[in-house]
């Protein structure tokens, strides 16, 4: 997978028996032990571990919960609170399975935004970014499709908008918002094929994985300073080096996961999903779970007809707008340098990207109403504002900062002038093989 | 390239003062004649148990089964809750078995084909006081009262912001008890004047959904006889019956924070160890 040569020897004659027919060993080891890396790596780098553990997780306290679990209307709510209930240890399954899902997003956004920040987009690795971005949108599928099944208010009526936004697309708008129901509302067919397809989705994200995996071992993984790595200095072996560290910021990972679910379990989720879905009842306001807000402030702040796209259609073009320009970045992007830490008005304007992202999604959980209405127009307008015109414009006119000249230098400079890594001043690169 | 730098953030700080103006103004209209719920937020009570190490107070729990059992119950169903797990309140097996036998369940058919009555099991569920919704929304003016099983976890008022940010760090999740203590005791509040209470409902200024709402008084002093000397009191009766229903929403609670303990400590442990090794695996490696 590495694209490198191959280091592994193997050492028994089963060894070799094996190596001669289906390496698999040897894809393991080139690909998790031998495998070269940056030495120079932070912590925004351990994140595609953690997300690897966070699907995994995902996907056993899923299959388990399904074993106990009813898809069926009339059953749905009461199958979920008898896993809480009487199942054993089913609180823990259930709460590590929902809060889990917030936690693979909270993830999944800080990897999404060192990728902007240190330019991991750029050539050649756009394809490594589309695959991220494919799984990204299967997530948000897989999200929406899960929180439909306790068969609360919130699922049902959090089912009943999400499906709605697809009756705005001309034509054939409402034939696809019934093959997604099954129906002409949301009912029993919804709630079977959204279980099938929320059982079934995660193992394709599996898969777009494996692809995203593939695409990084190829060209190897960027770096803070976005130089790629030149010489045999510049890298460390995955295991132990990487491997150690992305353990570490697992373990710390899961304690704060383990906080919410321990403590907090229901911090993230809405009291109304505790209601039993009532088709007669509408809930006071309508909320998505957080990691939709920002993307719901979007859709909703188009209030206003431009020519022939009346202001429904706008909003949903908006929305699938937002995250469709995540796409085309790479292409968007038009700096010769990657990394923010060399671009000092791009990093200002990504720190204000990040902060509108984040309000964007607290307007989200906000009425659309009065002037919650217009700052959502005005943070849309800065969303995409920064894809469009920043990110373009910026890279032809910013003067960036002088670039070492690898990623060793880089390091050694940083090393001798700091006085914050004192154990770094006696560490020569040459001390390691 | 600064003078752009200051100019930007002199307009951000123009729009968020007039969008802040706007929203505080948009408040003030609506303080004669509310439209936000409730009215006034919950107080934040204190609870046995909130917090990492937090238990219920058995006590309390088995004079809030007494609240729901004598008042709440004549309404309010409880049907995902079964007898057999009052024993987590500290009853005996012999004594949940007498309290189930209170009730008459239906069951059946039997040999003949007929359904019959009996007396409800330890594995029974709390049995509506209606036999279905339809019968409970005829009973009570048009709208079925909600089933208590869940209630505690199903109601909470918003906390706004930056209150939810501070909510992680103090582990704040009583919104559900704090709420039901709230309505019960904000009763006796008088609606200021001018403000039209539709007929048939009563004002309740911590009411989630709006001024008023159907539900009488539940609750007054004296009405329930306590028997460990507990005050007989409005304010005790609804923070038991609060307590109660926290447990019948969240009953492995004290588990769940005993296993969190545990967790924490091993993850803390952990983490210790693997940031160890970590430092010893690139002790010779500048990064």
């Amino acid at each position: 997978m590495s694209g490198g040569h191959s280091t592994y020897s193997p050492k028994t004659g089963i060894g070799r028996w094996i190596d001669a027919r289906m390496p698999l060993p040897r894809l393991v080891h080139d690909s998790f032990v031998s495998y070269p890396v940056p030495r120079n790596l932070n912590y925004a780098y351990t994140f595609g571990g953690i997300l690897s553990i966070m699907l995994v997780a995902q996907i056993l306290t899923g299959v388990v919960l399904a074993m106990h679990y009813a898809n069926d209307t009339t059953l749905a709510f009461q199958s979920v609170e008898k896993i809480m209930r009487d199942v054993n240890s089913g609180w823990l399954l259930r709460y590590m399975h929902s809060n889990g899902a917030s936690f693979f997003f909270i993830a999944v956004y800080i990897h999404i935004m060192r990728g902007l920040y240190y330019g991991s987009y750029k050539a050649p690795r756009e394809l490594l970014w589309i695959l991220g971005c494919i799984i990204y949108l299967l997530m948000m599928a897989t999200g929406f499709m899960g929180y439909v099944l306790p068969w609360g208010q919130m699922s049902f009526w959090g089912a009943t908008v999400i499906t709605g936004f697809f009756t705005a697309i001309p034509l054939v708008g409402e034939w696809v918002q019934q093959l997604l129901l099954g129906g002409f509302a949301v009912d029993n067919p919804t709630l079977n094929r959204f279980f099938a397809l929320h059982y079934l989705l995660p193992f394709m994200i599996a898969g777009v994985v494996v692809l995203h995996v593939w695409a990084l071992h190829v060209t190897g993984q960027t770096n803070p300073t976005g130089i790629e790595v030149k010489s045999k200095t510049d890298t460390v072996a995955f295991t132990p080096y990487a491997t150690i560290k992305d353990g570490f910021a697992m373990v710390v990972f899961l304690a704060v996961f383990a906080y919410f679910i321990f403590y907090i379990p229901n911090f993230l989720g809405h009291p109304d999903n505790y209601i039993q879905a009532d088709s007669l009842k509408t809930p006071a306001h309508i909320v998505p779970e957080w990691y939709y807000l920002p993307f719901y402030a979007i859709l909703r702040a188009v209030t206003f007809n431009i020519g022939p796209i009346d202001s429904k259609l706008g909003g949903v073009l908006a929305m699938f707008g937002s995250i469709a320009v995540l796409f085309v970045v790479p292409w968007l992007d038009t700096s010769k340098v990657r990394s923010a830490v060399y671009r000092p008005w791009y990093k200002l304007f990504f720190w204000l990207f990040v902060i509108n992202a984040i309000f964007l999604g607290w307007l989200g959980s906000r009425p659309a109403e009065g002037a919650y209405v217009i700052m959502s127009q005005l943070a849309t307008l800065y969303y995409f504002a920064f894809f469009l015109v920043i990110m373009p414009v910026l890279g032809l006119i910013e003067p960036p900062r002088r670039l070492p000249n690898s990623i060793t230098e880089a390091v050694l400079e940083k090393n001798k002038g700091g006085s914050a890594h004192p154990a770094g001043a006696n560490a020569a690169p040459e001390t390691r093989g | 390239m600064k003078k752009i730098l200051n100019g930007l953030a002199a307009i951000g700080f123009l729009l968020a003062g007039t969008a802040g103006a706007a929203v505080a103004a948009e408040e003030a209209n609506h303080a004669a004649e509310p439209t936000h719920f409730p009215i006034h937020k919950p107080k934040e009570m204190d609870w046995t148990f909130a917090g990492p190490f937090g238990t219920f107070d058995k006590g309390q729990l088995q004079r809030g089964l007494k609240i729901y059992k004598e008042v709440c119950s004549a309404c309010h169903s409880m049907n995902l809750v079964a007898f057999r797990t009052l024993e987590d309140l500290g009853y005996s097996e012999a004594q949940v078995k007498a309290f189930a036998a209170e009730y008459e369940v239906q069951d059946g058919p039997n040999g003949e084909g007929e359904m019959f009555t009996r007396k409800a099991l330890p594995g029974d569920h709390f049995p509506s006081p209606f036999p279905n919704t339809a019968a409970a929304a005829a009973a009570n003016g048009g709208a079925a009262p909600p089933d208590f099983s869940l209630i505690a976890k199903a109601r909470g008022v918003e906390r706004g912001f930056p209150t939810f940010v501070f909510d992680i760090f103090t582990m704040y999740a009583s919104n559900g008890p704090d709420y039901i203590h709230a309505l019960l005791t904000g009763y006796d509040e008088q609606p200021p004047a001018g403000m039209e209470i539709a007929e048939g409902t009563h004002y309740n200024p911590f009411f989630i959904a709006g001024k008023s709402l159907a539900m009488a008084k539940p609750l007054s002093d004296g009405q329930v006889t306590y028997e460990d000397g507990s005050p007989e009191t409005v304010e005790q009766y609804s923070r038991d019956v609060a307590a109660f229903l926290m447990w019948a929403a969240e009953p492995h609670l004290e588990a769940r924070k005993q296993t969190g303990f545990a967790v924490m400590i091993f993850l803390v442990l952990f983490a210790g160890l693997v940031y160890a090794t970590k430092r010893r695996v690139w002790a010779n490696v500048a990064h």
